[in-house]
């Protein structure tokens, strides 16, 4: 199992020794097809929202990400991740542990169900929050009596949020885990360490780089999110917009170079997790010793 | 080693944190709101109204409105914020939200708050009476079928009008494409299909079946058929596609001035429809928030000269006739069929033409 | 050595832990919402529901998600293992670039994806106008709700092959070069079973939300009923008119469909695992 403790830092991979790599005009074929196909999927439409953005000048630019509309819509859209990223990532390691260490009936079900919020359309993933707290929904009529509003308000948003990203961290996970099996985690068991300790000392180094993905992945989803919100969300301005939803607004009212500069924030946002993962693994990758 | 573990640890410490403090934020909003009292943003209004003498507290209003008409909100609510405060002393706030009208009739009747509702048709007004958030009789709470302003369908084609598109019956020539959103999914393309169908039926001395035909033939020049309106006017405008696209008035003048007065230019066909966006006081939620003086206030300030005023500046017809001489050159006079006269009422178009399986749905079925 | 099986008897604790808060979390969040779809849908009486669910219209808007979102999850699953492997195996100027810019996709609200795509594929757009010459139309058609959903599933392959990729066994390469194998031999042999579940993982991850996705969609796809509009679009028509039996009719089906694909793909996937290990 050396390989799954040394080689994480994607770096180290690329010293690979000669043998087990490929000749230099594939290697390169390789890349430049990852490059065409990224910058004509990716790249392009990102550079679409940027020139869209600064259009009319830096000025425009200045001042539709910092209009109050845009900064309300941002403050609870960083909320929103800030509550359903933890605790979907507490949930996808708790998913990952039963389901890769253990064996159980109904394994290939249980996975199916964490998937299933990935194939629900983000319509229906709004629409069965309302169904369940709507005023004409099942427990609407209950929560109104209380003055309890969760849809069209700030916790029917989260609540969307987290069923459209309960998957990403979990998926990650369970194929890493999969794979690394159990005899680490075994051997520090017959070595008389605890479950927490197991957990904490041999599972945790194993899967970060995994955990890192997903947390990211997650986080970029539910700052991002349109469908489901949008459908939960009631659109009151300054209140219950989050970014996505004012870039549509402000696209629905013509102001096109403001919509792509408030979407270009969302990229932005989307930069800054990056760089943090850069700086992590190579903090994390020049502390651990190699081997 | 160690190091990492407690960092860890401390993570999961402030995540724990996190959730804590969004359960008790939760909490703390259910205690407050004991009472019948139940707002959407804890601004916290007393059920009673207050004495009039007494300065009362300011009150906050939430208007759900369709797509088109945010330009003439803003506007409007900064004009009724100050006659307010004039007159009552009172500071008012309307927040505004905006979408397609089916979609916010819809989330009223799910329980957005609002405490009034200026929707594109009577007909998703009438979807909101039946769980009883509106009284029945809200279309005579306010003057002229409690339809402030009032609309219709015109033809936005391309500077020069290369294609020659004059009338309704240019738009199924040869080589013509025809830009609107979907009647199924937008309040406004009902409002274009039915022009069209009433232009159809007169033409052809009230035969329906050639009238079906027509809007049939008109459908099958639609290359795009946006969900909204203001999707099909990006479709128009900014793809470039089409050479006419079938709009709200208000829309067309307002897409001329902020894209591009020098591309586009209106074409007002022979008739068209009288579109009567109506405005209603949401019962149960202005009771519930004790909102209902100030409500009831701002509809009416529609009526006014001032309101008058804003709606023409943004391209709606106003139905006071002073506001409608002093801008007689914008709005040219055509004939207009009306929606309660020519088509039965709302409920009737809808089962008729734009219910499953209705007369727009056998236009799509297949071998027609 | 690796994906070796968990016992019967486990030393390891914490099964009832986790699994217990992964079963609660799942029905509070997943299960129990969408029960209420269930219930929605009861609301019509049978011949009612199958006149729903079967009609022309929504029998050709599956035909049109599940086609694009497959032939998208395909495409994603070739350039996104060659993607994945080039980050993985390769150093190259712009390395940590292409790294960020596969996240991307997540980051962008669909809607956002959906306007700048069709702003470049359109007949007017930096790409459409090339290929409009050619007679190539891609926005308002079903080749662009399918670029659409490559674009939405892209990081989903990317993304889980990666992390196995890099674990990958180097000593097994090894050993299978000193065996003699060619480089295209190893891979086949060696490198593509191990990473095969990750790979279908991916890709069924891409085509399940694309088959969902509709805010990217309903811009770059024209709506044309029978030829470009889809599932959602449909429940979103349905909701319009107030009808939410139908609405939920028409999710029901797409749910129960997405379900059972999803179970087949992580059926199989286990069934491959099992054969790898007994080999």
């Amino acid at each position: 199992m050396a390989g799954a403790i040394t080689v994480h830092a994607s770096d180290e991979a690329a010293r690979r020794p000669k043998p087990i790599t490929e000749s230099g005009p594939v290697k390169w074929i390789l890349i430049g097809i990852a490059f065409l196909f990224l910058g004509l999927v990716v790249l392009l439409p990102l550079a679409s929202v940027f020139v869209e953005a600064f259009k009319k000048g830096a000025d425009v630019y200045i001042d539709s990400i910092t209009e109050p509309d845009a900064l309300s819509a941002l403050k609870l859209t960083l909320l929103v991740a800030v509550i359903a990223v933890p605790v979907n990532t507490v949930f996808g390691i708790a998913a990952a542990w039963a389901i890769s260490k253990f064996r159980f009936r109904g394994k290939n079900i249980l996975i199916t169900l964490i998937d299933l919020p990935f194939a629900v359309s983000p319509v229906i993933s709004g629409l069965i929050y309302v169904l369940l707290f709507g005023a004409q929904g099942f427990l609407g009529p209950w929560l109104d009596e209380r003055g309890i509003q969760i849809i069209f308000a700030v916790p029917g948003i989260v609540l969307a949020t987290v069923f459209v990203t309960v998957p990403f961290v979990a998926r990650e996970l369970i194929p890493l885990m999969q794979a690394q099996g159990v005899q680490e985690e075994e051997a520090a068991a017959s070595l008389g360490a605890k479950g927490w300790q197991i957990f904490w000392r041999v599972t945790v180094p194993n899967i970060k780089w995994g955990l890192l993905y997903g947390v990211i992945l997650c986080n970029a989803r539910a700052m991002g999110e349109f469908g489901a919100v949008s459908v939960v969300s009631g659109h009151i301005r300054g209140e219950t917009n989050t970014l996505p939803l004012h870039v549509e607004i402000l696209y629905n009212e013509y102001q096109f170079s403001a919509s792509f500069a408030v979407a270009s924030l969302l990229v932005m946002l989307a930069v800054v997790t990056l760089v943090v993962k850069s700086i992590v693994e190579w903090k994390t990758g020049r502390q651990r010793p190699i081997g | 080693m160690m190091k990492k573990l407690t960092q860890v640890r401390s993570v999961v410490i402030l995540l724990a944190l996190a959730l804590t403090l969004a359960a008790c934020g939760q909490g703390g909003g259910n205690a407050g709101n004991n009472r019948e009292t139940n707002q959407p943003a804890g601004e916290s209004t007393p059920s009673n109204a207050a004495p009039e003498q007494e300065p009362k507290p300011p009150v906050e209003l939430l208007n759900v409105s369709y797509d088109p008409t945010r330009e003439l909100y803003v506007e409007f609510n900064e004009a009724f914020a100050k006659h307010w405060k004039a007159e009552t002393g009172q500071d008012v706030t309307v927040k505004q939200s905006h979408g397609g009208s089916g979609k916010q009739g819809r989330a009223v009747i799910d329980g957005l708050k609002a405490d009034v509702v200026t929707l594109a048709l009577g007909y998703d007004i009438d979807a909101i009476v039946e769980p009883g958030l509106i009284e029945a009789d809200w279309q005579s709470q306010f003057e002229h079928n409690s339809s402030p302003y009032t609309s219709t369908i015109v033809f936005l084609v391309r500077k020069g009008n290369p294609k020659g598109i004059k009338d309704w019956n240019d738009l199924i020539k040869d080589g013509v494409e025809v830009i609107t959103p979907n009647p199924k999914t937008s309040g406004g393309a009902r409002w274009n299909y039915l022009a069209a169908w009433g232009y159809a039926l007169k033409r052809n001395g009230g035969d329906e079946a050639k009238a079906q035909q027509f809007v049939a033939e008109l459908f099958k020049h639609v290359p795009v058929l946006d969900s909204g309106a203001r999707g099909s006017t990006t479709t128009f405008v900014e793809r470039g596609i089409g050479d006419v696209l079938l709009a709200w008035e208000n829309e067309a003048f307002l897409s001329i001035n902020e894209l591009g007065p020098d591309k586009f230019e209106i074409v007002y066909p022979s008739l068209s429809i009288l579109a009567e966006p109506p405005v209603a006081v949401v019962d149960k939620v202005v009771d519930e928030r004790g909102t209902r003086e100030a409500a009831e206030a701002y509809l009416q300030y529609l009526y006014t000269e001032e309101g008058q005023e804003i709606a023409a500046k943004n391209y709606y017809r106003p139905i006071s006739e002073t506001v409608a001489a002093k801008y007689a050159e914008q709005f040219k006079a055509l004939e207009l069929l009306s929606i309660d006269k020519d088509f039965g009422g709302w409920k009737e178009a809808q089962t008729k033409h734009f219910a499953d399986g209705g007369i727009f749905d056998q236009i799509y079925a297949p071998g027609s | 050595m690796k994906g070796s099986k968990p016992r019967n008897r486990n030393v390891l604790p914490g099964f009832g832990l986790s699994l217990g808060f992964t079963l609660f979390y799942l029905s509070l969040i997943v299960l129990i919402p969408l029960v209420a779809v269930f219930f929605r849908t009861a609301e019509l009486s049978w011949p009612e529901f199958w006149s729903t669910v079967t009609s022309a219209r929504v029998l050709a808007s599956y035909r049109v998600s599940f086609v694009t979102a497959f032939a998208a999850g395909l495409v994603n699953a070739v350039f996104g293992l060659i993607i994945a492997w080039v980050l993985v195996r390769y150093r190259f100027p712009g390395k940590k670039l292409v790294d960020s810019l596969v996240d991307l996709p997540f980051a962008l609200p669909t809607a956002v994806a959906g306007i700048a795509l069709t702003a470049i594929y359109a007949p007017n757009g930096w790409i459409g106008s090339l290929l409009e010459p050619l007679g190539v139309k891609i926005a308002y058609s079903p080749v662009g709700i399918t670029i659409a959903l490559i674009f939405i599933g892209l990081p989903f392959v990317v993304r889980t092959v990666q992390p196995v990729l890099q674990d990958l066994d180097q000593e097994t390469e090894e050993a299978a070069v000193m065996l003699g194998a060619y480089r295209l031999r190893t891979f086949r042999k060696v490198i593509l079973p191990e990473l095969t579940p990750a790979l279908v993982t991916g890709f069924a991850l891409a085509f399940a939300r694309g088959i969902g996705e509709y805010g990217s969609v309903v811009f770059i796809s024209g709506n044309m009923p029978m030829k470009t509009e889809i599932a959602p679009l449909l429940i979103m028509t349905k909701l319009e008119q107030y009808d939410y039996a139908g609405a939920t009719a028409i999710a029901l089906v797409m749910l129960v469909v997405s379900f059972l694909m999803l179970l087949v793909i992580n059926v199989l996937q286990w069934r491959m695992n099992r054969r790898a290990v007994a080999d």
